[in-house]
């Protein structure tokens, strides 16, 4: 697993960067020169906000092999059976006829449609106001900065009543079109183009002949994909974690995302909601149906650490 | 669209690297300008127009603002959201940047990095995910830290969630969540320092505290400053949060809570557009302030 995040250079180029790629050895040298150890109390501090992130976390995958009365009387820490998983996952997966599976179904299409279309629309776009000139082009960038720095929840009473005008509601599309407007994705792209592809580069296909459309396609797209794989982790991400704008536009229990779905399970569980009547949700299913929302996040951030952490450093690395 | 641009065209600078100013440039972009216009523009020129009409769609002035405004949660969501912002905020800066330094600091690089990512995995837990976690959590009787709460006298999840600890509550749980990332990043940030400057320093005869002060922390305060804004931007928004939270109490603690929430009931509930509109205007505004000022200043972004 690569999760040096030193270097993500290859990407954007950071700030100061301009020294070359480090060189870790000498840099652990002589940094152990500088401070050969930290205190104990600094270790102490690091130990714990370790247990701070860690320790919910952990206790989520162990709550998911508990039953309800293992969850309040064993040790929190403590792993239940391989039998009690079982009857979690059985409980669970009875919920509605399977329904987490058709939720986890609906989350995985809308943000895999969403990501298809915003690296189509972010990609051309980014490319174009990064080598190209056209009118408007400052203006295009100016506000892509503007829109992608509003956090876009603020405009989702808004946006219901828009797709509402054009009779989108419980349509799929009513979520996937705007996660696909990924202003950030653009602008990912316009840094990338703008300093990792030399104009000279361009020039030289337009000499031989490329048309604007052939230059974008035999020598930009090509050199695209580390910046194409940041875009759709940053994207799949964002989709996926959504909670607001399928919560306001998706009515049908059948149509939602994984995240509303797990509100739904929460207030099936007497614990939280004791006016719950009829299908049950114990806590561990609840933990357990948690667990398998995350999975696909997880699996993302464990494969794309360095990826993900390029980007959010590239948010402001255009200098 | 595709209307030729000639003037934009600058073969005077002496980079025409462009054959047909505009033409190619437009058709890249289109799709794009389409979502910005259908995604973007058109629900804040929707938001403005319902912002300043009553239902049956005449302009009705400010009224609709005065509406929100004077409605009896809107001072306390106000309250509530500054509060949090204000406890996340500093919390975030005070955290990020100390861990950062002293991940830095640390002479085992792999130690270092194996905590950068341990901090960093909840940040997989976002939105819905992360707040059921915390409500076990911050339940005592499941709990993993139960002993805590019971030792600061807390011994039921309603007493948890009490309406004065809320913003705390939300800022832990906005913290598990986001802090690693932005760890890792005043980390890159850190580490992007030149070695020549520190090394200079410490022949000046800094000690590690002086040079996390006077050199570190000034050389980072762009990202600071960067942290802050997308914070306080995300920040404005909360909904999940006390929306579940609300959930889970049976509407006891969290309803209302935020503006968002407020928006929605105002549109969803009360079937008022209108003052949901003039309250989405409201944080547009202060969305379209912070962003517009942040680019126009800070540097950041220029364009090119």
């Amino acid at each position: 697993m690569q999760t040096d995040v030193r270097q993500p250079a290859d990407i954007t180029r950071l700030p100061g960067s301009g020294r070359g790629p480090d060189r870790p050895g000498r840099r652990a040298g002589r940094g152990r020169l500088l401070w050969s150890r930290l205190n104990p109390l600094s270790i102490l501090v690091l130990l714990l906000f370790l247990v701070f992130f860690v320790l919910p976390v952990l206790w989520l995958v162990l709550a998911a092999t508990k039953t309800d009365a293992q969850l309040v009387h064993n040790h929190p820490l403590s792993f239940g059976s391989f039998s009690a998983l079982r009857a979690n996952w059985k409980g669970l997966t009875a919920y509605q006829d399977d329904a987490i599976f058709l939720w986890l179904r609906n989350s995985a299409l809308y943000s895999f449609l969403a990501l298809l279309i915003t690296l189509c629309v972010a990609v051309p776009a980014g490319y174009a106001m990064a080598m190209t000139e056209f009118k408007g082009r400052r203006t295009l960038l100016m506000s892509t900065l503007v829109v992608m720095l509003m956090p876009n929840a603020t405009l989702i009473v808004p946006l219901f009543l828009e797709i509402n005008a054009v009779r989108l509601i419980g349509s799929m599309w009513s979520i996937i079109l705007p996660y696909a407007f990924y202003p950030f994705g653009v602008y990912l792209t316009y840094i990338y183009f703008s300093t990792a592809l030399p104009h000279e580069l361009l020039d030289a296909a337009r000499l031989d002949g490329c048309s604007e459309f052939g230059v974008f396609r035999r020598v930009a797209l090509p050199l695209a994909a580390p910046v194409v794989a940041l875009v759709g982790f940053f994207s799949f991400v964002a989709n996926w974690t959504n909670y607001f704008l399928p919560y306001v536009m998706l009515p049908e229990s059948d149509q939602f995302p994984v995240q509303v779905g797990l509100g739904t399970l929460l207030d099936s569980v007497p614990q939280f909601n004791p006016t719950a009547s009829g299908l049950e949700i114990q806590r561990p299913e609840l933990a357990l149906a948690t667990l398998l929302a995350i999975t696909p996040v997880l699996i993302v951030f464990l494969f794309s650490q360095r990826f993900l952490v390029a980007g959010m450093l590239a948010g402001a690395t255009k200098n | 669209m595709t209307a030729p641009a000639l003037k934009s065209g600058r073969p005077q600078a002496g980079r025409a690297y462009i054959r047909w100013p505009g033409r190619a440039g437009h058709c890249f972009v289109a799709a794009y300008v389409v979502l910005l216009v259908a995604f973007g523009l058109v629900p804040t020129g929707y938001a403005i127009y319902f912002a300043f009409t009553d239902a049956g769609g005449s302009f009705t002035g400010l009224s609709n603002f005065t509406a929100a405004v004077s409605d009896f949660r809107f001072g306390s969501a106000v309250a509530h959201v500054a509060l949090y912002l204000l406890w996340w905020l500093a919390s975030l800066v005070v955290f990020v940047v100390g861990l950062a330094l002293l991940l830095q600091r640390m002479a085992l690089r792999g130690v270092s990095r194996a905590l950068r990512f341990l901090y960093y995995v909840p940040g997989a837990l976002a939105g819905a995910a992360g707040v059921l976690v915390w409500l076990f959590v911050l339940d005592p009787t499941v709990s993993p830290v139960g002993f805590l709460l019971e030792a600061l006298g807390y011994h039921s999840f309603g007493e948890v969630i009490a309406p004065g600890h809320l913003p705390i509550l939300f800022t832990l749980i906005a913290f598990w969540t986001g802090a690693g990332g932005w760890i890792v990043v005043m980390y890159g940030a850190l580490n992007n320092i030149s070695p020549d400057v520190l090394e200079a320093a410490r022949l000046d005869g800094a000690g590690a505290w002086q040079t996390a002060w006077r050199i570190q922390i000034p050389l980072l305060r762009k990202w600071i400053v960067y942290m802050v804004i997308l914070t306080f931007a995300g920040g404005t928004q909360l909904f999940v949060e006390p929306q579940l939270l609300s959930q889970a109490s049976v509407g006891v603690a969290g309803r209302d809570y935020s503006l968002n929430q407020l928006a929605y009931d105002f549109a969803f509930q009360n079937n008022d557009v209108n003052t949901a509109a003039a309250v989405s205007v409201e944080l547009l505004v202060v969305g379209l302030v912070v962003a517009g000022v942040f680019v126009a200043r800070s540097g950041f972004f220029d364009a090119d």
